[in-house]
């Protein structure tokens, strides 16, 4: 029954493989960015993904009035108006997606590294009243109002009891990571319009096939997908190796405390490489809406388990390592489930992973952001 | 002593539970044997603690069944954690797919027991505990090697592949998963049968006591020197003549061996598994478990496990939102505690209390 | 120091306590916790005018998801019970049933202990539940082993029958029944020569999907799962893509049938689309957009917004709501408890027993139960997607 050649479907399966690799690709860079400057998993970052899908989601329909689509209705008469509503929705994903990984790093991960600030401690403290509101209160408005009291004495509480100067064990830092994840994922599920439902965003783009090649049709939506990810990706790239403040990641990288004994700040670079991974998740999520047009609030989980599976195989801290890994993944898993069936889909990946790592050790490229040079 | 001073003593561990346990040191023989005894006989008659008159709401599971909580879930969990923190705790091993191993014993038990044999559980049970040891080793043996977190999503990855291989494996009972697993012989007045959950906690409870005596026993020897040694820098545990490899091995093994007895309990017990137990965020909820009680410390990992466990069922009139508190719970804990509830007792050891970003020596030692 | 004697002392003042306590409550204890959750749950007076029947404060349970996941399926099969037990109690003054919930969120991990605790509450007499077959076949092993009577409204897993559960009772009829019809469609109303089969790997989408298969044979040209969790279905897109076939049958839920649909229409397939129960939901409609237009949806459940009275009802007690999926079978299911309430069954034996020879007219169909429990009769409906609703266009022959 099962057909065992997949050469008939292969051109198609490359090309499918490809954009979803470059989707895991993009995601990949902010586990790899993080982990190169901080060795720390954010597991967190699959929830940044999932803001930026609803954020895109947000400024379609609420922002720009893009309808649901009803059959051949698509929003827009020119050419130019569809590149400024796709530019908007990336817009929109990209500076959710930056602030919330900014949220998440200030809030779960500083505190652990011993520099909580006022930030951090107000974040804690509002969702620390806004839980003790649960308790006591069952309409989402009483709680909001209750958290917002309660912020202002649990952060100056917080900011009094936050430990500086002392680093937390790691795996703290990924339980907290964990914990975040969890709670971003509920608070979407519980308090979202849809409950737990799938949400539908609308379709912007027609999704036309442009040419064919090699027999198979090519669709503008992988394209702009599989461009997108390559312009990030090298607008990422010459960011770290060519200006400034790329070179404070790397430094930050490759030795934290020389890289404060010669004047870098730190903590500014921390954030930065945050605001880094989180733009690069939100870029990942609009293009993942104009694909899929779907969201949900568990939407980040299995996908940041493949990018970050991604990130691994190709060599974590490796930027161009996560690019590779990605597209790696992003093959292997369609040629895979062509030729074992859909479900193994996620067995292929990981024995993929588990090989490459019994000869390579260090993923395919190596690891180390800092040693990533052009 | 001002507000902020004694908040802060209590975060950063002044008080704990340890120092409960540092006065007990100071007693007698008697006294602490009799302080022991009184705990684990209480704790025995822990399924009845609810209808005490006055103490009982505090543990009360409403809505769900109290003793079914404490068998199906709590010693569960207690297990588990005890396992995982021989992987985690106590040799540094980062392992993301426990569930895995757990898997594997339920599974193992299942199959001998229903789907395709009819061997009586006090014979699949040693067997399933052997099988998730081999299950640990095959894993083990050529993932070790690799460092830090390279061995987390490797395991992660393991522990999806078991679950999706039982749920697309016909002989595995695939989607539709095993019914009538065999439940455990009864012993004199204990009985085994599908409405009383007590005698599973009898059962569940006393394998607790006794892997906690054997790990005690394992900590305090060669083996837990070595995984000692290995946790806080390999490299040099490695030049003192350490095999470092052979101890992590082991620890692996341990560690599967123990999450493939408490799958072989929970098997015995629901007598039905399949495929949607053992999801991938059980293994990231165990782990959660070790952590939140403090990794390395056995105590830590019991009270984490527990806690875990029986938290969601205490609060379940929340619904959802139980959920929700559980993840801000998480974080608010390490950001304050990051140590743990009940943190390892500190002999100035650097992987727990001074992890400097790039330094090399933490989790998986050199990157 | 001090402090650790005062501790220490605490400990075991609570130890004892506890030892204390649990010996004066030796046996039976677990009731009184159960009792609260009736006394709560009946809160009308019974002092009321005499009519109707009299009876004990009972009640029955419904068993199933209202949190999680899957929680929207139970939500309507709860709607669907309750409506049935506030008619009762609005019908008979002298007998108020309470419905108590036993929220499973889906889990088989959770379901033995909250079975435990339904067959702990004395007062409960029936279950409407389990909704799902992966926590049935974990809960009922308890409820068999208690005697007390299930009817689920919503578990079509074939071989749930296989256990020889005489507590097992099925307020529609189950994939063993909808398989072949749903195979019978293809062939005859559809007339398709060439037919894709994918389903979700799950239990219940798996299940079906292999039911359809055999019976369709060699007509079957390309065949595939998915991985439900995955967002990106292209490998099997380009599977079918490729085998060209005039229909595919998928078995699997609503929310990954939406996603498949739009992937298919965007990739160009254009065969007819044929569903199972899973996917009678809004849901789908909403998740496919235009791509869910001409799709074919199986059920062996009634449409229930078509029984107007059935369905005024309903509105009338959950304002700007309409019967959703399998809220009529709730309604028959928890119907069938009542009415052996009302016949004076006081006790779970007696509730079991009225079961067996139960035959009356539900919303849905006639109820009566074989001694297997299977309901008689085995009406599968076919329904159409137009322009986004989805309407019933007849049975199955």
């Amino acid at each position: 029954m099962r057909d065992w050649l997949i050469y008939k479907t292969f051109w198609d399966l490359t090309v499918t493989g490809v954009a979803l690799g470059s989707l895991y690709a993009l995601v990949a860079l902010g586990y790899t960015l993080v982990y190169g400057v901080l060795r720390l998993i954010n597991f967190a970052h699959s929830e940044i993904f999932m803001i930026g899908t609803f954020a895109s989601l947000i400024t379609a329909t609420n922002v720009l009035g893009v309808p649901m689509l009803e059959a051949g209705q698509y929003p827009y008469r020119t050419g130019f108006q569809l590149v400024l509503i796709l530019l908007a929705c990336l817009l929109g994903s990209m500076v959710l997606s930056g602030a919330g990984a900014v949220a998440l790093e200030r809030a779960a991960y500083r505190p652990l590294r011993g520099s909580g600030d006022q930030f951090g401690a107000v974040v804690l403290a509002f969702v620390t009243a806004f839980v003790v509101g649960l308790v006591f209160f069952d309409t989402p408005k009483s709680n909001l109002i209750f958290g917002i009291i309660g912020t202002g004495p649990i952060a100056w509480m917080y900011l009094n009891i936050f430990r500086r100067g002392r680093q937390a064990p790691r795996l703290a830092f990924l339980i907290s990571a964990i914990g975040a994840s969890t709670a971003i994922t509920e608070a979407v599920a519980i308090w979202g319009p849809r409950d737990r439902e799938q949400y539908q965003t609308p379709r912007v783009l027609e999704k036309k096939t442009l040419f064919q090649l090699f027999g198979t049709d090519i669709r503008i939506d992988y394209v702009i997908v599989i461009i997108g990810a390559l312009l990030m990706t090298t607008a990422l790239l010459l960011f770290v190796n060519r200006t400034r403040l790329g070179r404070g990641v790397r430094a930050v990288a490759q030795d934290v405390e020389t890289a404060k004994i010669l004047g870098v700040n730190v903590d500014f670079v921390i954030l930065i490489t945050f605001v880094l991974g989180g733009v690069m998740a939100g870029g990942a999520a609009m293009m993942f809406t104009l694909v899929y047009d779907q969201s949900k609030f568990n939407i980040g989980f299995l996908l940041g388990v493949k990018s970050f599976t991604a990130a691994v195989l190709g060599g974590i801290g490796n930027l161009k390592g996560a690019l590779l890994g990605g597209l790696v993944l992003g093959l292997a898993e369609n040629y895979g489930s062509a030729l074992f069936g859909g479900e193994w889909k996620d067995v292929i990946a990981f024995v993929l992973l588990l090989v490459v790592l019994m000869f390579r050790p260090t993923g395919l490229l190596g690891e180390s952001l800092s040693k990533a040079r052009v | 002593m001002s507000l902020s001073e004694s908040l802060r003593s209590v975060t950063s561990g002044s008080y704990s539970v340890s120092r409960l346990g540092e006065a007990l040191a100071k007693q007698s023989r008697s006294v602490r044997w009799s302080f022991g005894a009184i705990c684990i006989l209480a704790l025995y008659l822990l399924p009845w603690w609810p209808s005490v008159p006055v103490l009982g709401w505090i543990v009360e599971t409403p809505g769900t069944s109290f003793p079914s909580v404490l068998t199906d879930q709590v010693v569960i969990f207690v297990l588990v954690a005890l396992g995982l923190n021989v992987v985690v705790g106590l040799a540094g091993l980062l392992d993301l797919g426990y569930v895995g191993f757990y898997a594997v014993g339920a599974y193992t038990v299942a199959i001998l027991s229903s789907q395709h044999a009819n061997l009586p559980w006090l014979l699949c049970m040693p067997i399933a505990v052997l099988v998730s040891m081999i299950a640990g080793v095959i894993l083990g043996t050529p993932t070790l090697r690799l460092r830090g977190d390279y061995l987390a999503i490797v395991t992660l990855g393991f522990g999806e592949i078991i679950r999706i291989t039982a749920n697309n494996v016909e002989w595995l009972g695939d989607s539709r998963g095993i019914s009538n697993i065999a439940t455990p012989p009864s012993i004199g007045p204990l009985k085994f049968t599908v409405l009383d959950a007590k005698p599973y906690y009898f059962l569940g409870f006393t394998t607790i006591l006794i892997v906690i005596f054997l790990l005690r026993r394992l900590e305090n020897s060669r083996v837990g020197r070595s995984w000692n040694a290995i946790r806080e820098d390999e490299d040099a545990a490695e030049l003192m003549g350490v095999d470092t490899f052979k101890f992590k091995l082991w620890a692996f093994a341990i560690g599967a061996a123990i999450g493939g007895l408490a799958g072989s309990l929970y098997a015995g017990k629901v007598q039905f598994i399949n495929p949607n137990n053992f999801p991938l965020q059980l293994s990231i909820l165990f782990l959660a478990a070790v952590v939140l009680g403090g990794a390395g410390n056995m105590w830590g990992a019991v009270v984490g496990g527990a806690l875990v466990a029986w938290m969601p069922e205490r609060f379940r009139g929340f619904a959802d939102k139980r959920v929700f508190v559980f993840g801000v719970a998480l974080v608010l804990v390490m950001v304050f505690r990051p140590q743990g509830l009940i943190p390892r007792k500190i002999r100035k050891e650097r992987w727990l209390e001074s992890w400097k970003p790039s330094t090399e020596a933490d989790l998986g030692g050199k990157e | 120091m001090k402090k650790s004697t005062l501790l220490r002392a605490s400990a075991i003042a609570v130890s004892l306590a506890f030892v204390a306590a649990a010996c004066g409550s030796d046996s039976d204890s677990d009731s009184s916790a159960a009792e609260d959750t009736v006394a709560s749950e009946v809160t009308e007076d019974t002092a009321a005018t005499a009519a109707g029947v009299t009876c004990e404060p009972v009640s029955i349970a419904f068993f199933g998801a209202l949190s999680g996941d899957n929680g929207n399926l139970g939500k309507n099969i709860r709607a669907g019970a309750d409506l049935a037990v506030s008619e009762f109690n609005t019908a008979n003054p002298d007998c108020q049933v309470g419905l108590v919930d036993f929220d499973s969120q889906g889990d088989p991990a959770q379901a033995p202990a909250l079975a435990q605790e339904a067959i702990d509450d004395a007062s409960i007499l029936g279950i409407v539940g389990p909704a799902f077959s992966g926590e049935s076949k974990a809960a009922i092993p308890l409820f068999d082993a208690a005697g007390l009577a299930i009817i689920t409204p919503s578990a079509t897993n074939a071989d749930l029958n296989d256990n020889n559960w005489k507590v097992f009772h099925r307020a529609l009829a189950g994939d063993d029944k909808q398989g072949p019809a749903i195979a019978t469609y293809i062939q005859n109303t559809l007339a398709a020569a060439k037919v894709g089969v994918i389903d979700d790997a799950t239990e219940y989408g798996k299940g079906l999907a292999d039911i359809v298969r055999d019976t369709l044979g060699d007509t079957v040209v390309a065949s595939d799962s998915i991985d439900p969790n995955a967002a990106d279905f292209s490998a099997v897109v380009s599977k079918m893509k490729d085998a060209a076939p005039d229909t595919i049958f998928y078995g699997g839920y609503y929310a990954e049938a939406g996603k498949l649909a739009k992937q298919l229409r965007d990739a160009g397939v254009t065969a007819t689309l044929v569903f199972g129960d899973g996917v009678k939901d809004n849901g789908f409609i909403e998740a496919a957009g235009p791509a869910a237009d001409g799709s074919i949806i199986t059920c062996t459940c009634a449409d229930g917004a078509s029984f107007a009275e059935f369905a005024a009802a309903y509105t009338a007690k959950f304002p700007g709501e309409t019967p959703q999926t399998y809220g009529a079978e709730a309604y028959d299911a928890a119907s069938a408890f009542l009415a052996a309430i009302a016949a004076g069954e006081t006790d779970r034996a007696g509730v079991l027993e009225f079961l067996g020879t139960y035959d009356a007219a539900g919303v849905t169909k006639q109820i009566k139960w074989d001694e297997t429990g299977e309901v008689a009769g085995n009406a599968v409906y076919a329904y159409k997607v137009e322009a986004g609703v989805i309407s019933v266009i007849g049975l199955i022959e």
